[in-house]
């Protein structure tokens, strides 16, 4: 009893977040997931704090803790300071060290997110690099990004960025002395070994599956049970 | 509204907002779908302003999205942090602004966090020397990029050529304003006016003219939700969270709505014309859409700049409805075409959304 407690206690969002809730609901009330997903915040914030280890292993390895948006709207209005959205982010990195997260397919869904995310930075020292947001993959995105991303250099010229050019401005090229020092804090800080255990992960996952690592990530990034859904 | 009420709230939610010298962060996303509006925020504070706003090409991400779709461990995300500052204090400033809300969320959490933990601060020192050697420094002021319009609003509404007002009907226009979440719903006295009835836009509406819209669902959140955008199986929660906020102002009648996040004009832009293509359902008058603007946007059009300068042609939803009300001049001939005139051609119609 208390094991993966004591492991989310090291985290310091849930030493923050975590102040005793006397679960009136007001979180679950507020959230823009508990509307959408099958997902409630009061009962997640009641399981830790109930310090069951069996309860919380059932968190670590569920969809549930991976339906949060962080958009944090439980902060603002918890009569106890208390912040759901902490919590969930300390059970989602506990969830990733243990490898749990590859139990669920909302989980999963890491393998793709760390991939994408952790290159952009390191390959170019942004979260977002418009070259590798392509409308294909983003139909959303609409007729003007289609048009946009066929004549990026031109639109970025006449809007006053500067992508991929040197010196100053919006979407410049980095300096590679500059990304280096992110990969040096990326590799001091855990970051490096993160992205090496949810590759592996990943791969091992898609190996279980009978799957090649691109069709897994295909599954990964289109796939959605409606299991999730409130309605 | 109920103004009296607000006021005294308002009142009690102020920050302190230097008058100059700023060390300049950009955003990752507005750098990639709204360039122009960095470039109208540097062309405002330093040209029509005259402040000092500093940028050097050694800035980087905060790391902030990758964080907040728990990718990257705390620890990562605060020394990249601690980095951005030290560049700030190696360049001889102490005022620290920002373009991004996740990261002005995010500089905020880590400087509670420090706070709090002195520990983790000297950890975090440590790490920024061995991967940097740089010299740990924290800003004296943190403010966001519109903390600095909002200050100066009264002076740009003083240069203004316009006003938000309908010049055929002489009245104002009604302007929906959306926060993002990470500017004040986290840490409420980080933000001019508080969480609940955050003032930094409507301070903005009301100078230069406009009416504000109060609607059931203003504090709702815009629907990103990182990993709930950037997976393709899960962007319904982004579409839903944007469509119910959209049938929340329908009945208001707005004629703009102004943001202050890097996602969220993205996201009330461009849902608008999914749900439009999907079912039919617009919410401007005759089949067009709600413009879903920046504030320097806004600010750009009460100053005068060309709107195709300021990039409102990279909006899906046709902002020609406002431009029209406003009496903003403009060439539609241009609207798409490269610099010094190149023909880049037009993007596809839409089939619903005008």
């Amino acid at each position: 009893m208390g094991k993966y407690y004591d492991m989310l206690m090291r985290d310091y969002r849930l030493k923050e977040g975590l102040n005793a809730c006397i679960n009136c609901g007001t979180c679950t009330a507020i959230c823009p997931a508990a509307e959408f997903y099958r997902y409630d915040p009061r009962r997640i914030v009641d399981i830790v704090q109930s310090k069951d280890d069996n309860e919380i292993e059932k968190l670590l390895k569920s969809d549930t803790i991976w339906y949060c948006g962080e958009c944090m709207s439980c902060v603002t209005r918890c009569p106890r300071k208390n912040a759901a959205g902490l919590i969930i982010m300390s059970l989602r990195n506990l969830s990733i060290e243990l490898g749990y997260f590859i139990e669920s397919e909302k989980g999963r869904q890491q393998y793709l997110l760390t991939k994408d995310l952790c290159s952009n930075i390191l390959d170019y020292g942004y979260c977002v690099y418009p070259r590798r947001f392509d409308y294909e993959g983003h139909p959303e995105s609409g007729r003007v990004w289609e048009w946009e991303e066929k004549h990026l250099d031109d639109v970025f010229e006449r809007l006053g960025g500067n992508l991929d050019g040197s010196g100053r401005g919006a979407m410049r090229r980095i300096p590679k002395e500059d990304l280096d020092q992110l990969k040096a804090i990326f590799d001091i800080t855990g970051a490096t070994e993160r992205m090496e255990t949810v590759r592996k992960a990943g791969e091992r996952k898609a190996a279980e599956l009978g799957m090649t690592v691109r069709e897994f990530t295909e599954k990964v990034y289109s796939e959605s049970s409606p299991k999730h859904l409130n309605h | 509204m109920i103004y009296e009420g607000k006021r005294k709230i308002w009142s009690e939610y102020q920050k302190e907002i230097p008058d100059d010298h700023y060390f300049y962060v950009r955003s990752c996303i507005r750098q990639s779908f709204f360039p122009a509006s960095e470039a109208t925020f540097l062309r405002i504070t330093r040209e029509a302003l005259g402040k000092d706003i500093f940028e050097t090409e050694h800035h980087t991400t905060c790391g902030g999205i990758a964080y907040h779709s728990d990718t990257i461990p705390q620890e990562t995300v605060m020394t990249i942090i601690a980095r951005q500052f030290a560049l700030m204090a190696k360049y001889g400033y102490e005022n620290y602004v920002c373009s991004c809300i996740t990261s002005f969320g995010l500089y905020c959490e880590t400087l509670e966090t420090w706070r709090e933990f002195p520990e983790l601060e000297a950890k975090i020192r440590d790490n920024l020397w061995k991967s940097c050697k740089l010299e740990f420094a924290k800003p004296k002021f943190l403010i966001h990029a519109s903390d600095l319009i909002y200050k100066y609003r009264n002076n740009i509404a003083a240069q203004a050529v316009r006003k938000l007002v309908n010049v055929h009907t002489g009245e104002p226009l009604k302007v929906v304003e959306h926060i993002g979440c990470h500017y004040s719903k986290m840490f409420p006295s980080k933000g001019v006016g508080g969480a609940e009835y955050p003032y930094v836009l409507v301070g903005m509406i009301e100078a230069w003219g406009g009416e504000i819209v109060d609607y059931p669902e203003r504090r709702h959140c815009c629907g990103f939700g990182f990993r709930q955008y950037f997976i393709k199986g899960n962007r319904g929660y982004s579409l839903s969270n944007t469509h119910k906020k959209f049938e929340s102002m329908e009945p208001f009648k707005p004629d703009l709505i102004i943001t202050n996040c890097p996602g969220c004009p993205y996201f009330l832009d461009r849902w608008q014309y999914v749900i439009a293509e999907s079912t039919g359902k617009t919410y401007g008058q005759d089949g067009h859409g709600i413009p879903a603007l920046t504030y320097e946007e806004v600010a750009g059009l009460v100053m005068g700049y060309d709107p195709w300068d300021l990039g409102l042609q990279t909006h899906q939803v046709g902002v020609e409805p406002l431009l029209d009300k406003m009496g903003v001049e403009y060439d539609p001939a241009k609207k798409y075409l490269g610099k010094g005139g190149k023909d880049l051609g037009t993007p596809v119609a839409c089939s619903c959304l005008r």
